[in-house]
């Protein structure tokens, strides 16, 4: 038989139909729905007179628009409003499980599917979102689709695709301490590019990568899209198996044995060959800090902003130059003196329970900075608010000046009344540092979650052991 | 769909690496639950010089004659010729609707983000990927004639030139077979999938043995 990769392997799994044009019809078995991306899907089933092929195959929360205060008021912009009431009602007309804004279960839906179980090895995932791909973390194959296909996937449960190239991204050996997943995939889009990525599947292996949590690993795969790659994926370990069982959406009795049996096999074969391999030493990697307008615009916490001039690709330069301007810096100016305005922890990137942890840990004992206008700590579902909460989190980030708030998108991308003022600086853990993301005008800087809270207790950016 | 066959249109070249859905359309105009109205808002925080925010009247804002979709020279363009990564970011289907709202049909880069590429041929949008030299040679042959019109025939794959321009330019594209098919008939996907109905029972009764967890 012929040595196949994990996501050969879910590719294979996954196709009932091969047309002779070079296309595939996919079989996909879950889908996450959220209230921006899915109200046109809705209206395209009811105007044709279709209903959704498989039911329990979806499961929808708002999560874009929500406050992260006062909920108990609702929510204040009435075109938001207007956006979730639809949810509910599309869920409530076609029979959609959901999690609702008062739900404890409610979330980011890439925080909360796995949380729930409802991300499991060996599947098919899509979303209506590009962070889609943070569920490939599971050894899942998972990715981001626009309304067109959420609707086609609820009409089908299929979708019709050509296969992506293999790529391998090996980070090998141990990290140092105090790197992050998030520090590892900001200096992996800085080596292979934004684009470096496109018309690939990543897998993520090497003992750096085995050794991260299912969370690590979820913020690994999340930002695999900021690569180009639209579906990032770690393969099936001890600690994957370990982490869904006996969850609500788990499989339970004589059906979890057969489960662990099937999803061991989601790793790639020993001969298997990757179209592209990238290799890494983990020792090399530091904190990371992004000085642009684009991830892969990103250096470590020990470094200078760097000189266009010494860029030879012109139309990389213009980008580069351009990229300063809009974030109000100079070349050669250390990112650790540069001050921080707003500090933002959350995000589907990296507002999970050891995110929440991380951060406190470097916020224990101290106080946010004066010339702090705003620190917000946004968990990622009420569960992960809840944990926190029973754990004591949320008194030592408030007792050290930090917003303690209610789960959604939030700040990451300022869809609710969360944003940044024109010029603002943040240092956020969230994964798009683009031109106007946090709100028009605003710069982003992508950190980790210890990272962003040093910055907010330094009042800038510094390395956590010289707090 | 609407179909796409040919078109003959100006061409408005837009000189920026990495242009992500964000800019294409900024977050506030996502609010919408329809798929149409979003062209007055293309490029909003490039194209105007104040905030926009939904519901505001959009022909009483101070536009930014700086910006390339603002030039007298590219009104009514409807062919946008980009630079690499365009359509990075956010899987968010309301980038190819404000572009296509808008009126743009074809658009022209060396490279493109994978899942903007793909919504683009579900809203009757051309995305055509070239070699970075001849994308180059375009920028300079669009930005050298005013008024000058390109013409993309998806029948025979080609771009050409009209006398205006005064060059002549004949390129040939490459797309593959059903996305070309699915534009030129302008198709219904979910149709076409659902011809196979019986197919994804089948597959649904195996799988049912194999993982029946999920069901």
């Amino acid at each position: 038989m012929t040595a196949k990769t994990l996501y050969d392997k879910l590719w294979d799994s996954h196709v009932l139909r091969q047309n002779n044009d070079g296309t595939s019809l996919l079989y996909i078995d879950r889908q996450l729905i959220h209230e921006v991306t899915s109200p046109q899907a809705f209206e395209g089933l009811r105007i044709a007179g279709r209903k959704p092929w498989k039911l329990s195959a979806n499961l929808a929360t708002p999560d874009h628009n929500v406050p992260t205060t006062d909920r108990d008021k609702g929510i204040a912009d009435p075109i938001s409003k207007l956006q979730v009431d639809t949810l509910d009602d599309n869920c409530t007309e076609f029979g959609i499980t959901e999690f609702k804004m008062d739900d404890i279960r409610q979330g980011i839906v890439h925080v909360l599917s796995p949380e729930q179980g409802a991300t499991l090895p060996g599947m098919t995932l899509v979303c209506g979102d590009s962070h889609t791909s943070t569920h490939g973390a599971f050894g899942t194959l998972a990715f981001g689709i626009g309304t067109s296909e959420v609707e086609h996937v609820l009409a089908t449960q299929c979708l019709i695709q050509k296969k992506s190239k293999n790529m391998l991204v090996l980070v090998n050996g141990q990290l140092n301490p105090g790197v992050t997943a998030k520090d590892v995939i900001l200096a992996i889009i800085g080596k292979i590019g934004t684009a470096g990525g496109t018309g690939y599947a990543i897998e993520f292996g090497g003992e750096a990568i085995r050794s991260f949590s299912m969370e690590g690993r979820m913020t690994l795969s999340n930002m695999a899209i900021e690569a180009g790659a639209r579906a990032g994926m770690v393969a099936v370990d001890d600690t994957t198996i370990e982490y869904v069982k006996d969850r609500p959406y788990s499989p339970k009795g004589e059906q979890w044995q057969q489960a662990v049996n099937y999803w061991s096999d989601f790793h790639t074969d020993t001969d298997a060959q990757f179209d592209k391999t990238v290799t890494m030493g983990a020792s090399d990697i530091k904190p990371q800090v992004t000085w642009g307008t684009s991830p892969g615009m990103t250096i470590s916490i020990d470094d200078t902003i760097p000189d266009p001039t010494e860029e030879s690709d012109s139309i990389k330069q213009e980008g580069m130059r351009a990229a300063l301007e809009y974030m109000g810096l100079t070349a050669g100016k250390r990112i650790n003196e540069v001050p921080v305005d707003v500090v933002f922890i959350g995000s589907c990137t990296n507002s999970r329970i050891e995110d929440i942890r991380a951060a406190a840990e470097v916020a224990k004992g101290k106080k946010v900075a004066d010339s702090i206008k705003q620190a917000l700590v946004v968990p990622g579902s009420g569960l992960v608010k809840q944990q926190a909460e029973e754990e004591g989190l949320d008194k030592i980030l408030i007792q050290a000046g930090f917003e303690w708030r209610e789960p959604g998108c939030s700040m990451c991308l300022a869809m609710n009344a969360d944003r940044l003022e024109p010029q603002e600086r943040c240092a956020s853990t969230s994964n798009r540092n683009f031109e106007g993301r946090q709100g028009q005008g605003g710069r982003t800087h992508l950190v980790s979650p210890a990272m962003a809270a040093g910055a907010a207790i330094a009042g800038h950016f510094i390395r956590i052991d010289e707090l | 769909m609407e179909k796409f066959t040919k078109i003959t249109a100006i061409t408005v070249p837009l000189d920026r690496l990495n242009v992500d859905t964000d800019a294409i359309i900024p977050k506030q105009f996502l609010k919408s639950i329809k798929r149409s109205g979003f062209g007055p808002n293309l490029f909003d925080e490039w194209r105007y010089l104040d905030h926009g925010e939904p519901g505001m009247d959009n022909s009483r804002r101070a536009v930014n004659p700086d910006f390339v979709l603002n030039k007298p020279r590219y009104a009514g363009a409807q062919i946008l010729l980009a630079r690499d990564n365009f359509g990075c970011g956010s899987s968010r289907e309301h980038a190819p609707w404000a572009l296509e709202d808008f009126g743009i049909r074809v658009i022209i880069a060396p490279s493109f983000a994978d899942i903007f590429y793909n919504n683009c041929f579900k809203n009757g949008i051309l995305p055509i990927i070239l070699a970075e030299s001849t994308v180059d040679q375009l920028f300079q042959a669009v930005e050298a004639k005013e008024g000058a019109q390109l013409t993309v025939d998806l029948q025979q794959k080609k771009i050409l030139s009209d006398d205006s321009l005064g060059e002549k330019i004949e390129i040939s594209f490459e797309l593959d077979q059903f996305r070309r098919h699915c534009l030129l008939e302008g198709l219904d996907e979910i149709a076409l999938t659902l011809e196979h109905s019986d197919d994804i029972s089948a597959y649904e009764n195996k799988q049912k043995e194999i993982t029946p967890w999920l069901f």
